[in-house]
């Protein structure tokens, strides 16, 4: 199943499969840990709904839902293994 | 744990130059700018680069016997030069730089707590082959969350000396000096495909991986911080009370300040005129010089107590949250959140915000807020506002008791001003600053306690930069303005203001300045307050022969005369929209690093302050 990475919700984790913007942006999006193989985890949403906070390599990033719904993903069933604290 | 772990010598190609000059690279908040500060003990110089608006930070660190030049680079994730920092540190690397002499090795600082994805410039660092020593930065943060490294297998892995320091602590860094006086360069070792920057983390991930290394765990109080800081009530709640507290500080505190301070060099003028002869040389000194750098040092107070705040709310970790909670309103403009505490502080004063906007890394964006925030009303457009409205607008209740007049009159020119700022904020990202689009990705590091001492050196930092770069002009400029209110003389002695070169200036744009209703005595106040626009005030008494001090209500009563209502209303209007800020112009070429910004600023805003002021007063002179 491939959904976008803005669908994802608070605690659910993906898998990257591509990224459908252009070479600048996704080169700007890799140096945070964005590309295609990497596993992310949406941490939360802004109070205002936008930007959404995602977790990955044990940072946390922020990226606006426009951009984060040109991102696409296979969600990863991880709630029984998920570490806290 | 903290020693300098050499690689074997069998496979070292020894290097036998001494070494002078040293790069310091490092990602964005590795802890970069705290390792400089203790290398360099605070020997540091701040420039631009040429042509181009990244800052130029060297230090002198001192070894026994000799005396090493520390480049610190701009903070990058990679060498690929995509951005303007990265093409500065990999033209600094390479030794095309002007100025800059090509380092002989490199200290690469790397966070230790994230070192997964740190790990993946070491890759193009390396491949320089300059001798290069990795420093884990924050390593009692790491030891502290319960994460670890094997540092000598790690060392193994890259090929190059490894030593795990912090910065904040002062703790391992005597490996820096036994480096620098013994650097080889880096023992041969497979690294990937630079150019491919996924290559490059899977193949950090691996050597993290190969050299056990044990992520820290995330502390759980920074979750639970961010739980309560970015809920959806209790975040914008604590948002509005930290930005509320930050614009108070700065109008409550700084604007005191930045009074005391002038009352206090006034006096200091006072007090040495006896000393000097009257005429031609004590006007020059106290008038001219002395004048010119009281409003040099008058900013001071005012930038000192913003950086204080967004140093406290920076090095915490908190400015990134409240950029997170800003950015879907600022979005609306086409700006991000990061926007948003420069603009608010330009409330009070345009200088500070400007150089605040230095915390927005993307450089359009930046430059946008740079562009717009002297739209907002800043606390030198007050005493115009209030004379002006005092004189011609009479006080009658609009609704009931709340809201008079005057007081409506004086939110209006507030909102007026806004409401150009975000005009031009909407217009620069939809045509000249539109050009390349780059999302918008902000990282939330963890919360920390900000240090004393890094707070500290920002303050002094900023000050410096201020004084030093911006402050020539501002003087320049002043000292200019002063001659042409002082000249010609008359028997050694300087004449009345209506006899001065600026008068005639008066007379010779008269012309230009008749249709907005003003005559030559206010265009004398306008070439004066290029300065600063509280001058045109003291300019205005002076020239009507009133103390704006002492006799307000005079200087009033002469206005009366002088201006008609719509032309009061017109001058209302060029002031919010003017540019009359020296002291902003000298800010903005100091963070665009050229004179292109500020004249473009210039032009644009006294032209829309020319034809708003045009507009207003034919449309009262109608309805009058």
């Amino acid at each position: 199943m491939r959904i976008r990475l803005s669908d994802l919700k608070a605690g659910e984790t993906a898998v990257i499969e591509e990224i459908e913007l252009p070479e600048a942006e996704r080169q700007l999006l890799i140096r945070f840990g964005f590309f295609d193989g990497a596993e992310v985890r949406c941490s939360r949403r802004a109070p205002l709904g936008d930007p959404i906070v995602y977790s990955l390599d044990a940072t946390e990033v922020a990226l606006r839902t426009e951009t984060a719904c040109r991102i696409f993903a296979s969600p990863v069933d991880k709630k029984t293994c998920e570490q806290t604290g | 744990m903290n020693q300098l772990l050499q690689t074997a010598p069998s496979l070292v190609a020894r290097s036998q130059q001494q070494i002078r000059t040293v790069a310091l690279i490092g990602p964005p908040n590795s802890g970069k700018t705290t390792l400089f500060n203790r290398l360099t003990n605070l020997r540091q110089k701040v420039g631009n680069y040429p042509g181009i608006t990244v800052e130029q930070h060297t230090g002198i660190m001192v070894l026994p016997g000799q005396e090493i030049t520390i480049v610190d680079l701009p903070g990058v994730y990679s060498l690929n030069p995509y951005s303007e920092d990265e093409r500065v540190a990999v033209n600094v690397l390479n030794g095309k730089m002007d100025g800059v002499p090509r380092p002989e090795a490199v200290l690469l600082v790397l966070d230790a707590t994230n070192l997964t994805r740190h790990l993946s410039l070491a890759a193009p660092v390396i491949a320089l082959g300059l001798p290069t020593l990795a420093l884990l930065n924050m390593g009692d943060l790491l030891a502290k969350r319960g994460g670890s490294i094997d540092a000598v297998k790690l060392a193994g892995d890259l090929g190059i000396p490894v030593a795990i320091v912090s910065a904040t602590m002062g703790t391992g860094l005597d490996a820096v000096g036994r480096f620098l006086q013994q650097a080889d360069s880096p023992a041969h070792t497979t690294l990937p495909i630079l150019q491919d920057v996924r290559e490059c983390r899977r193949w950090a991930a691996r050597v993290a991986s190969e050299s056990d290394y044990r992520p820290p765990l995330s502390p759980a109080w920074s979750r639970r911080l961010d739980d309560i800081l970015l809920h959806k009530v209790w975040g914008p709640l604590v948002f509005m009370i930290v930005v509320g507290a930050v614009f108070q500080t700065v109008f409550g505190l700084g604007q005191p300040l930045s009074n005391a301070l002038q009352d206090l060099l006034t006096e200091m003028a006072q007090k040495a005129a006896p000393f000097i002869a009257n005429g031609f040389l004590r006007s020059l000194l106290l008038d001219g010089i002395w004048k010119g750098v009281a409003s040099v040092l008058v900013f001071l107070p005012q930038i000192l107590v913003l950086f204080l705040f967004i140093g406290l709310l920076e090095d915490s970790g908190y400015l990134a949250r409240a950029a997170l909670i800003a950015d879907r309103t600022m979005s609306f403009v086409g700006l991000n959140g990061k926007a948003f505490i420069p603009l608010l502080s330009a409330y009070a004063c345009a200088v500070p915000a400007i150089m605040a906007s230095r915390t927005i890394e993307n450089k359009r964006d930046r430059l946008a807020t740079i562009l717009i925030a002297p739209f907002m009303t800043c606390s030198a457009r007050l005493p115009i506002y209030t004379l002006l409205i005092a004189a011609f607008i009479p006080e009658r209740p609009v609704v009931g008791p709340f809201l008079g007049s005057r007081a409506l009159a004086m939110l209006l020119l507030y909102v007026l001003g806004f409401a150009a700022a975000i005009g031009t904020a909407k217009m620069l990202k939809s045509s000249v600053l539109k050009s390349t689009p780059s999302p918008f990705v902000l990282e939330l590091p963890e919360y920390r306690w900000p240090t004393l001492r890094s707070v500290g050196l920002r303050l002094m930092d900023r000050g410096r930069v201020f004084v030093q770069q911006a402050g020539t002009v501002i003087l320049v400029v002043s000292l200019v303005v002063w001659g042409l209110t002082n000249l010609p003389l008359h028997q050694g002695h300087p004449p009345a203001l209506e006899d001065s070169v600026v008068a005639h200036l008066g007379h010779f744009i008269e012309p230009a300045i008749r249709p907005l209703g003003f005559n030559w005595k206010i265009g004398v106040g306008l070439l004066t307050s290029i300065v600063a626009r509280e001058v045109i005030v003291g300019t205005l008494g002076t020239l009507y022969g009133r103390d704006p001090q002492t006799q307000s209500v005079s200087l009033q009563t002469a206005l009366q005369h002088e201006l008609t209502f719509p032309g009061a209303m017109a001058l209302l209007v060029f002031f919010a929209f003017a540019m009359q800020c020296t002291s902003t112009l000298a800010v903005v070429r100091r963070e665009t690093n050229s004179w292109k910004w500020p004249i473009i600023q210039f032009v644009y805003m006294t032209g829309l302050a020319f034809l708003a002021a045009w507009i207003v007063n034919h449309i009262f002179s109608v309805w009058h």
